[in-house]
């Protein structure tokens, strides 16, 4: 069925557009175009938003891939199978036939699998296999003959090179209308999963807004599956010793039941960020990614510190994202580290706030430029401290080499690991949710 | 579709295109229907409209955090079923007084022991009676955002083979497959499957002309002067960034008060004396406040 087809070609392209489309979906979107038909466009319209797309941002891109996906062609069948016999080129250049033209090119755009096309760089390669399905090579040959031919047919070669040109124009218009409609996502998702792998010490500049997207989108997920964790601890169980004890008012028949409800214990993150300058290009991200959990988990404390530690919550709390990690960075950012000193500032001033519910987030490298690292300070927190978790971005075998005092405070960590991409993070806070959150 | 429209207007509720295709999809596909969008904007009334249209009882089931199974689906009359006990006690004394041996006394209580799970002892809550009630209905999981995750995971079932299964009975399925609303004011976002059943539709607030249709049928006693009015002033006051900006309900809330004051044009007076009733929260209320006669200027009043 024609239109059966045309309709799998929009939701492929609607999954080019991020909009994610199962199975059930698919099936679901062809029961509700038979049932309001093709004939109303905006009817199918609505019919196959209700259908496929699942939120505002889904709509949003369902309307406009519906709407460019539709500008270029009319859904139910292409208008090419009409035709009889071979398309031919020359003849229909010559004679000027625009919508034969334009039928023999959905159909050589359909054997070409132009809808197929990923990405952008595919489009001169897509062009030039539609054109020869179209019958271009023979077009050619024959300009070639004309050309050496005499002078009448020198004025027809020439209307012919013409046309070949605006043919060409076409062609590429095609292929580009049809890029716009099928690659858009499909590039930046390559890009993405390349970037979550990538070292966050060797992120060029312009990837840094894709970067930022994919962390606050990790995040987000993270905050999401810590938050189901802790609702389900929080179901009661039967209190057997409460309703038999209740029980004794109805002659030992247990009338009422009684839940034992857990008192629900507060877990707590608090997190410490080495923003100095040996870190300095994971620091942005790190401090991102302290930003967006911070709108998550509910009770989040967040230092930061080069030199001297200070809090970063108010500044997280108040400020948009940029703003506050660029004025954490310029406030105390870019110094030479002292792991000693903002362990003490932390004691003398936030001791408070570690108990044996708080889980600690160590963000840093553990290069203390030989000053004191104050280990005495760093079993302290490691004892009152339900867990200790320090995630270092440099790999393991530099860690204790140079004034990296790495190997000494990972004595005192619960959970220490390399975490220089957007992949570890994920899944190593993943793990830290799991394992040491209080339950 | 305009059929869709005429008769949910029929019940006093105007509806958008898009609304209308939601409704008309959710009754040919029978699949449930995820409404979403802000407070107020008439996701809950959709659902009392539909349920006006198609002539069908609505059932509703409101979710709160920690709504469980036994309150959304069925319960068993634990305190009639135990009253039943001790009423027969003595009659089940009777009963097994002649059975020669324990063994055979269980067996003979087992046959009665299932009568105390039959239907007579079922309490049936919203799920259960929607699926049960006869020539269809409208259910109305008003909400479905504020209840765990654990009760939407168990909804599944339920939306996509409109059945249930109780444990002590057997299989409940859906004799015609009930009219379902689901309304979701985003506190969480909702699981993949559960959007996965759904139809999705969120209402948005309306424009000018559709507001102004929603006002006069809510309140056909406002003069159409003073409604075009009214409406363009709270469209302006949406312009403005409020913390919770005035939704349909607010508009048609303020349209009554204006009609119950016989108001005939809007003074800055009485616009900010009634202001109350379109702004919630003490800031916003602040926000507005000096800038009402610029935004009643500029909404050409």
């Amino acid at each position: 069925m024609p239109a059966a087809t045309g309709l799998e070609d929009f939701l492929s392209a609607l999954r080019a557009n991020d909009v994610e489309i199962s199975p059930a979906e698919a099936i679901d979107a062809h029961r509700a175009a038979l049932a309001v038909g093709f004939a109303d466009r905006r009817l199918l319209k609505d019919a196959l938003c209700a259908t496929l797309a699942k939120s505002v941002a889904d709509e949003r891109r369902f309307d406009l891939t519906f709407d460019r996906f539709f500008r270029r062609a009319p859904i139910g069948g292409h208008a090419a199978e009409g035709q009889v016999g071979p398309f031919d080129l020359e003849a229909a250049l010559l004679a000027d036939d625009g919508p034969g033209i334009a039928a023999a090119m959905e159909s050589a755009a359909t054997e070409a699998g132009v809808s197929d096309i990923r990405l952008g760089a595919q489009r001169s390669l897509l062009t030039r296999r539609l054109l020869d399905l179209m019958g271009m090579r023979a077009l050619e040959a024959r300009l070639e003959a004309l050309r050496r031919g005499e002078a009448g047919e020198q004025a027809l070669a020439d209307r012919l090179a013409k046309s070949r040109r605006d043919l060409f124009e076409a062609a590429s218009r095609y292929v580009g209308a049809q890029a716009e409609v099928f690659t858009p996502e499909t590039g930046r998702r390559l890009r993405e999963q390349i970037l979550a792998r990538q070292k966050l010490t060797a992120i060029a500049p312009e990837d840094r807004q894709a970067m930022l997207a994919l962390v606050r989108r990790l995040a987000r997920r993270l905050a999401k599956r810590y938050v189901r964790r802790r609702r389900r601890r929080k179901q009661g169980r039967l209190d057997v010793r409460a309703t038999i004890r209740r029980s004794m008012g109805f002659q030992g028949t247990p009338f009422e039941v009684v839940w034992r409800r857990r008192t629900i214990e507060r877990p707590k993150i608090v997190a410490i960020c080495d923003v100095s300058r040996s870190v300095a290009d994971a620091a942005a991200f790190l401090l991102l990614f302290l930003y967006c959990l911070r709108e998550a988990v509910e009770r989040f404390d967040a230092f930061a510190f080069s030199d001297r530690l200070v809090s970063v919550d108010d500044l997280l709390a108040e400020k948009s994202i940029d703003e506050a990690i660029s004025l954490v960075l310029r406030r105390i950012g870019f110094r030479p580290t002292d792991y000693g000193r903002a362990l003490a500032d932390f004691f003398a001033l936030h001791e408070a706030r570690v108990d044996r519910r708080t889980t600690v987030i160590i963000l840093g490298d553990g290069r203390s430029n030989f000053a004191d690292p104050r280990l005495d300070l760093a079993r302290r927190l490691s004892e009152r401290a339900r867990a200790v978790v320090w995630l270092n971005p440099e790999p393991e075998p530099y860690w204790g080499q140079g004034d990296s005092r790495m190997n000494d405070y990972r004595r005192f960590c619960h959970l220490a690991r390399t975490c220089n991409s957007l992949a570890q993070l994920d899944s190593i806070i993943d793990r830290v949710l799991a394992a040491h959150m209080p339950s | 579709m305009e059929a869709a429209i005429a008769g949910l207007a029929g019940v006093g509720y105007i509806a958008s295109r898009r609304i209308a295709t939601a409704l008309y999809m959710a009754t040919q596909l029978e699949k449930p229907v995820l409404v979403e969008g802000l407070a107020g904007v008439g996701k809950t009334e959709l659902a009392l409209a539909s349920a006006a249209m198609l002539r069908l009882p609505l059932i509703r089931l409101q979710c709160y955090e920690g709504l469980d199974e036994s309150r959304a689906l069925y319960e068993w009359k634990y305190g009639k079923q135990l009253l039943y006990t001790q009423i027969l006690k003595d009659h089940m004394g009777r009963q097994l007084a002649d059975a020669p041996d324990l063994g055979s006394a269980l067996q003979r209580l087992r046959g009665t022991g299932d009568l105390f799970f039959s239907e007579a002892f079922l309490e049936p809550r919203p799920l259960l009676a929607a699926l049960r009630a006869k020539g269809g209905a409208v259910l109305l999981v008003d909400e479905v955002d504020k209840a765990d995750e654990a009760f939407e995971a168990f909804l599944l079932e339920i939306l996509s083979a409109f059945q249930v299964s109780i444990p002590e009975i057997g299989v409940v399925r859906a004799e015609t497959a009930p009219v379902v609303f689901l309304t979701s004011n985003n506190t969480r976002d909702l699981g993949d499957a559960l959007k996965r059943r759904c139809l999705h539709l969120h209402i948005p607030l309306p424009d000018l002309e559709l507001e102004g249709r929603i006002v006069a049928s809510r309140v056909p006693d406002v003069e159409d002067g003073l409604r075009r009015r009214l409406v363009a002033f709270v469209h302006s006051l949406r312009e403005l960034d409020l913390r919770k900006p005035p939704s349909i309900s607010e508009t048609v809330d303020w349209a009554r008060a204006l009609v119950l004051l016989n108001a005939r044009v809007l003074e800055p007076d009485l616009v900010r004396d009634t202001l109350n009733l379109l702004l919630k929260f003490e800031q916003d209320v602040n926000a507005a406040e000096p800038r009402i006669r610029e935004l009643l200027a500029a909404s050409g009043s």
